[in-house]
């Protein structure tokens, strides 16, 4: 067949010319960066599903002691320990106000007489636990997010100044964080815990002081990547000056890298901020977050489950949420980096 | 790679001496005096009892005094929990429940972890694939004490296959805390086996192993498994780290008799030199860890330089 190409009649091809404006012209809408990471996660259907999950936690953590009738330290000593009871969905045979009495399953609310409804029950001091567990959400979420932005805010600073600069002040910057590195974080945190009063702001300072060393790693390896790189040096060689280079050169191409970081410390330090608090440093009563409610809970495991269960589910799903989060942001950012 | 070793002890030495250095002046700074009832004390007492301990002395004295014994292993005496035992003593008479539940729990943690990885590598993007990833993810969420206290609820108090906290029927005790502890080093090794899996299974030389027409699970396990079991050994410090976190709760809720229940209650009597001890012992023990996961890697895998070359 093709030797005989010459034999075909004339006419059986037409030439179809293509203006060069024509051949140039982009056929689809150009996708930014975001845009395509936008896309890209929206496709992972584990993300998406943490992302709505976790909206409607937070969600709940500000409604959640609004729209509960009983304020969170409030003692309601006669209705100690009743299970959960939740209208309509009672009728499930779940959330039905029945508990464990001398070994005999009982309707709770009945024998004592209680004629309001708890929705997660109440804690061994007639406390309401419905209140109870979304305020200490919000004072875990409160403690991982600050504690994550501090450990953001510093380890891009010190990876940054360390990668740019390089040289000397590379070498010296290093040197401290290859021996920070070196101490156990566990070590550090109950040590500075130790020390200072227990609360909110003593959690938060024990979880950065050495926490913002994996962020500054990650950055200062990327900023010495990027910095020798060609557009940086034509930046430079326009005459752009070195904060110019940082922010509108370098910080679009770290700013995934860094993201992705923040994503992976927040379960980090509601991890730790839980443990701590089970281990007794956490925060001190009546102050609850979702830790000291689990550790409450445990020494009425025996009794009581539901008041160990409810603030555990809820810290075990933001947990799940954020590692499903953090995994969908890392493809989505960096498909490269998916190891 | 000697230059590399000896590089490496050096940091290590000087990390050890500045947290023991840190330790000490933190716990001189902390709160509450470590003498039992010192307020009902008389002076005159107290001043007795200071100076058993050697509190009495100048603070750049005691901290050389501490500085010196630490050197040769003695970690000082205990002065309310144990009742002036000796630090060290202490902490080798404890060993032996923690090692246990802890070696335990990584052999099983991480023989189940990479069997799960291997087989939803092989399988991907099935069911099998799925439900892996989801026990994966499952894993490194749920906190250890979470995991533990279920595990007590279902399988001791209701169902009371196993002794609920007591560590006195040997190898059923230790049971549970293993299972509870195993789970982090599980999820680890689970997702870490499988990326590294479908990494090697997509390189050249499977290709030409298929190519060659050698067997699905000769690919598997000869070719594809021993080049995605090597890098494993860089979790395996993490994975110490989770566990050594992990027990300070699990001994806590099966009331372990083992160093991290020791030293959870002696934060709660502030017993400084336990404290101090146990501090100084698990920070040995993690840096040891990490240092002995990189040399080996080094050894075992040719490929990876560790010293020389820009960084």
């Amino acid at each position: 067949m093709t030797q005989n190409l010459e034999k075909l009649p004339k006419g059986s091809f037409e030439r179809i010319t293509v203006s060069a404006e024509q051949a140039e012209r982009i056929s689809k809408p150009s996708v930014s960066f975001w845009q395509d990471a936008w896309y890209r996660l929206r496709k992972n259907k584990g993300a998406l599903v943490s992302l709505v999950l976790f909206a409607l936690i937070l969600f709940m953590s500000f409604l959640g002691p609004v729209i509960s009738p009983y304020e969170p330290n409030a003692q309601t000593i006669t209705h100690a320990n009743l299970p959960p009871k939740i209208p309509v969905i009672e009728n499930l045979g779940i959330f039905d106000g029945v508990g464990k009495l001398g070994g005999k399953e009982v309707d709770l609310y009945e024998l004592k007489k209680v004629e309001v409804n708890y929705w997660f029950g109440t804690d061994g001091l007639g406390r309401d636990m419905f209140s109870r567990v979304w305020k200490g959400t919000q004072v875990s979420l409160f403690i991982a997010f600050v504690a994550a932005a501090i450990d953001m805010i510093i380890g891009v600073i010190y990876g940054g100044i360390s990668g740019y600069f390089g040289g000397r002040v590379d070498d010296i910057m290093q040197r401290i964080v290859e021996i920070l590195t070196g101490i156990p974080n566990l070590v550090v945190v109950i040590l500075f815990i130790l020390v200072m009063d227990p609360g909110i702001l003593a959690i938060i300072i024990a979880l950065t002081i050495t926490g913002w060393t994996g962020m500054s790693r990650v950055v200062r390896g990327q900023v010495l990547k990027f910095k020798s790189q060609e557009f940086v040096l034509a930046a430079r060689t326009l005459g752009a000056s070195d904060s110019r280079i940082i922010w509108k050169h370098l910080m679009p191409n770290v700013l995934g890298i860094i993201i992705i970081n923040t994503m992976f410390t927040i379960p980090s330090a509601i991890f730790f901020e839980a443990f701590l608090s089970f281990i007794g440093l956490g925060l001190q009563a009546p102050d609850a977050s979702l830790g000291t409610l689990i550790n409450d809970g445990y020494k009425l495991l025996q009794y009581q489950p539901h008041i160990l269960a409810i603030p555990a589910v809820v810290l075990s799903l933001i947990m799940i949420a954020f590692n499903l989060i953090g995994d969908g942001l890392r493809d989505a950012l960096d498909p490269k980096m998916k190891d | 790679m000697a230059r590399y070793i000896g590089k490496r002890l050096i940091y290590m030495l000087i990390t050890l001496a500045l947290i023991a250095t840190f330790t000490f002046f933190l716990m001189k700074i902390l709160p509450g005096s470590p003498i039992a009832s010192a307020d009902k004390l008389s002076p005159e007492q107290r001043a007795v009892v200071e100076a058993r301990y050697g509190l009495d002395k100048p603070l750049p004295v005691q901290y050389f005094d501490y500085m010196l014994g630490l050197a040769q292993g003695d970690l000082g005496i205990s002065i309310n929990q144990f009742k002036g035992a000796n630090v060290t003593d202490v902490i080798i008479s404890r060993m032996g429940p923690s090692a246990q539940i802890g070696f335990q729990g990584m052999v099983l943690g991480t023989v189940i972890g990479v069997l799960l990885g291997m087989i939803a590598a092989l399988r991907q993007n099935t069911w099998i694939d799925y439900s892996s990833t989801l026990v994966a993810i499952v894993g490194i969420s749920i906190p250890s004490f979470v995991f533990a206290s279920l595990l007590q609820y279902y399988f001791a108090l209701q169902l009371e296959w196993f002794p609920v906290a007591l560590w006195k029927d040997g190898f059923m005790s230790s049971v549970l805390p293993s299972i509870a502890l195993a789970m982090f080093p599980l999820a680890t090794a689970a997702r870490f086996i499988r990326t590294e899996m479908i990494e090697v299974l997509g390189s050249d030389y499977i290709t030409l192993a298929r190519a060659k027409g050698a067997s699905g699970s000769e690919i598997a396990f000869k070719h594809a498994f021993r080049n995605a079991l090597i890098p494993l050994i860089t979790v395996l410090g993490p994975m110490a780290v989770g566990i050594l976190t992990g027990s300070l709760v699990v001994e806590q809720i099966f009331a372990i008799p083992g160093i991290g229940e020791q030293f959870v209650k002696s934060i709660m009597v502030s017993d400084f030199s336990v404290i101090m001890g146990t501090t100084i012992f698990f920070s040995v023990f993690l840096i040891v860890v990490i240092l002995i996961v990189d040399i080996l890697y080094g050894i075992i895998d040719p490929r990876i330089r560790l010293s020389g070359g820009k960084s």
